[in-house]
């Protein structure tokens, strides 16, 4: 099996979804010559040519529209938002029009189509490069909301997106698209829009996580364990619709959790898991719950890494939690 | 109204053919002076950002007398709604370079606290120099908002609406246009055609004859002008200015030129900008052709340009050093600015932050009591 980046599984699987299906392209801002702005998508013009991979003008109203349109007319879109901070000019075609098509319709009409957009900080790029935008999203129903954390999953989940007939959000942890590395399996293979992650089994503390904050959930469980704290790590990977099950599962088995995310905490995706919890598992809770999140503030630029969870804050949770 | 044929005063030999800028000698050095401000800043944050001293920039290269230009056809009363490619219009007006380079360095001198990427730059003095958003258009219906304010209390000034040929598909710019044109606001939209918006080209944006004509369709007149001319554009642009300042209405100017580097330091040009494009337009290089008209009309020889290049040189990379010295932002400016007074749980969470620095021996951030 080769050895891919996130960013590089992701090539691939885009490369893979279109060559199995002429039904399928991608357009943006400078997917096309220029491969992307982070390279994403090189070698996917030189490919398929012009007319399956191709430049757009500067409108994400106008990709998502156009794409919404495309999906409903035979064709499997592929959009790219360049960054997921500029995906709100199109928020009203994602929310009042994609995820919403095919309740008004009674089903007559609908939008299989994929968003992929690059989120989340760590590349020192302020308010507007950086943030992690998934909550308002999850709370769209009809809408799908996806972020790999790892090759495998990446390239999975993306042809599972692809193939899904809904339309789904992709949301790729830019900080890791050439941090992390691990082995795709060659061609096509999905990996279920509805499942969980284990991606460390413990009986202290569980800790829920997705995107760029599982390697910081990693690097904290190692620290903790130093200290014999030994943390159940999930990966989250589908944030909507969500495996809750295996969720309150994770959660009775240390009966102890942090929920860590990136994005500010009110209102945030942890409140969501939190209120899960304490609903089904209350009684087998034995701390109160804590979240690990970005601050109740824009994204700052300069002092980011005080902004962004780290292995020191998710630590500190962890300890709270497995000392009460 | 529209026209397609860019208006040129200056010719490649720096003739001008009788025409009158209106402008004093010292002036005409001015706008020289910013010119050359701008090509010095733009070269030494690229070398700053390539040594991992800051973390990004945009060139400005090739784009300084649509920027000098612009800005020189405005009254200090006048604001600029800029966008990130502006430099000129700030130094024009006489932002200093260390201001400038504090925001590019991010630290706690800079006027957004080191909240934004570098070349987002806000200035309030000496002249309003709007907080640069990075979501692209959106600036263009606030200009026009602005505008409108201005009107009804029946001052005279004028915003200016600076963005690049991408810019034109925003939603903002549709909106702005159509807004501006109905209410009559005194706004001038400068639409910088660059040829490129990062990898896409003029003919993927638009499929119309240029940016200009677009204001037809609004109602506005438009007007193609060359970006690389300092005259032409103060010229055009003056127009506009003085067509909203008494109560006109609007314009949209384009103005030719062309971005001569990548979008961004983290951009790489060269899989999409064929190479003999940047070769004709180093031929069109505006601080060249203004520099021949100034030798033409006695203000510049090389021994005074070589001096005014060392001291504007000297002046920037006292400024870089300046701004590098200058330390970081405090912790607690991730809390404050939120809102007007600090909230209750965004206190707690800057205790906590402030607690669990002191609490894991994080040097940088400080600890004890959080000051807000
Ligand atoms: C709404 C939005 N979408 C995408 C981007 C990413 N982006 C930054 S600059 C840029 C191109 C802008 O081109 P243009 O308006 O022509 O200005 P130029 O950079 O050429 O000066 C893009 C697509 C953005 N900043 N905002």
């Amino acid at each position: 099996m080769p050895t891919l980046t996130l960013l590089q599984a992701i090539n691939d699987g885009l490369k893979t979804s279109m060559r199995e299906d002429d039904s399928v392209l991608l357009f943006g801002e400078d997917v096309g010559k220029k491969g992307g702005v982070f390279l994403v998508s090189e070698g996917i013009q030189a490919e398929f040519g012009k007319e399956r991979c191709f430049d757009s003008p500067l409108s994400e109203d106008g990709i998502i529209g156009t794409a919404i349109g495309m999906a409903m007319n035979g064709l499997r879109p592929i959009a790219e938002i360049q960054f997921q901070d500029f995906i709100f000019p199109a928020f009203d075609q994602i929310v009042s029009e994609a995820a919403k098509l095919r309740y008004r319709s009674g089903g007559q009409y609908t939008a299989p189509m994929v968003i992929r957009t690059p989120y989340g900080g760590g590349i020192r790029g302020g308010l507007y490069h950086s943030q992690s935008g998934e909550a308002y999203f999850c709370h769209t129903p009809g809408l799908k909301v996806v972020v790999p954390s790892t090759p495998h999953d990446a390239k999975g989940l993306l042809i599972a997106s692809i193939q899904d007939p809904d339309p789904v959000l992709f949301l790729e942890p830019k900080a890791l698209y050439r941090a992390v590395k691990g082995e795709v399996p060659e061609g096509s293979y999905t990996v279920d829009l509805t499942s969980l992650r284990v991606v460390r089994e413990g009986e202290g503390v569980t800790v829920f996580c997705y995107g760029a904050m599982v390697p910081v959930c990693e690097a904290a469980a190692k620290e903790a364990e130093k200290n014999g704290i030994d943390c159940h790590i999930v990966d989250l990977r589908t944030l909507y619709p969500l495996d809750e099950e295996g969720v309150i599962e994770a959660a009775k088995r240390t009966g102890r959790v942090v929920v860590v995310h990136e994005a500010p905490r009110f209102c945030g995706y942890g409140g969501e898991i939190s209120a899960m919890i304490a609903e089904s598992a209350i009684e087998y809770m034995e701390a109160p719950i804590r979240r690990v999140t970005g601050f109740d503030t824009p994204f700052p630029n300069t002092l980011e890494h005080h902004y962004l969870p780290d292995k020191r804050r998710v630590l500190d949770a962890v300890e709270f939690v497995h000392n009460y | 109204m529209s026209t397609t044929e860019p208006l040129t005063v200056i010719e490649p030999d720096g003739g001008v053919n009788g025409y009158d800028p209106g402008l004093t000698e010292d002036e005409l050095l001015h706008c020289y002076r910013s010119m050359l401000a701008v090509r010095l800043f733009d070269e030494l944050c690229l070398k700053l950002q390539r040594s991992g001293r800051i973390g990004f920039s945009i060139p400005n290269e090739g784009i300084e007398a649509t920027q000098v230009g612009a800005a020189s056809a405005l009254r200090k009363s006048d604001w600029i709604f800029p966008s990130y490619r502006d430099f000129g219009m700030a130094l024009y007006h006489g932002v200093s370079p260390v201001e400038m380079m504090h925001n590019m360095f991010g630290n706690a001198a800079d006027s957004a606290k080191g909240r934004q990427m570098p070349v987002h730059f806000s200035f309030v003095e000496p002249i309003r120099f709007y907080s640069i958003s990075s979501p692209i258009g959106t600036h263009i219906p606030q200009a026009v908002g602005a505008a409108y304010a201005a009107k009804l209390r029946g001052e005279d000034t004028v915003m200016l609406a600076s963005f690049g040929d991408g810019g034109t598909s925003s939603l903002g710019f549709h909106s702005g246009l159509n807004f501006a044109a109905v209410w009559k606001a005194p706004v001038v939209f400068l639409c910088q055609n660059n040829g490129y918006a990062i990898s896409c080209t003029v003919e993927e944006q638009t499929a119309s004859d240029g940016f200009a004509i677009k204001a037809q369709a609004y109602g506005m007149p438009g007007v193609v002008v060359d970006g690389n001319d300092l005259f032409a554009v103060r010229k055009v642009v003056s127009e506009a200015v003085e067509r909203a300042r008494t109560g006109g209405g609007p314009t949209l100017v384009e103005a030719k030129t062309f971005r001569m580097g990548g979008h961004s330091t983290s951009d790489d040009p060269r899989s999409y900008v064929p190479a003999e494009l940047f070769e004709s337009w180093r031929a069109k290089d505006p601080i060249p052709r203004f520099e021949k008209y100034l030798a033409g009309a006695g203000l510049l020889t090389s021994d005074t340009r070589a001096n005014l290049e060392k001291e504007v040189r000297a002046e920037i990379q006292d400024a870089a050093r300046q701004a590098e010295a200058t330390a970081k932002p405090g912790l607690e400016t991730i809390f404050s600015d939120v809102y007007a007074t600090l909230p209750e749980h965004l206190r707690r969470q800057g205790q906590e932050a402030f607690d669990l620095a002191a609490r894991k021996g994080d040097a940088a951030a400080g600890g004890g009591e959080f000051p807000l």
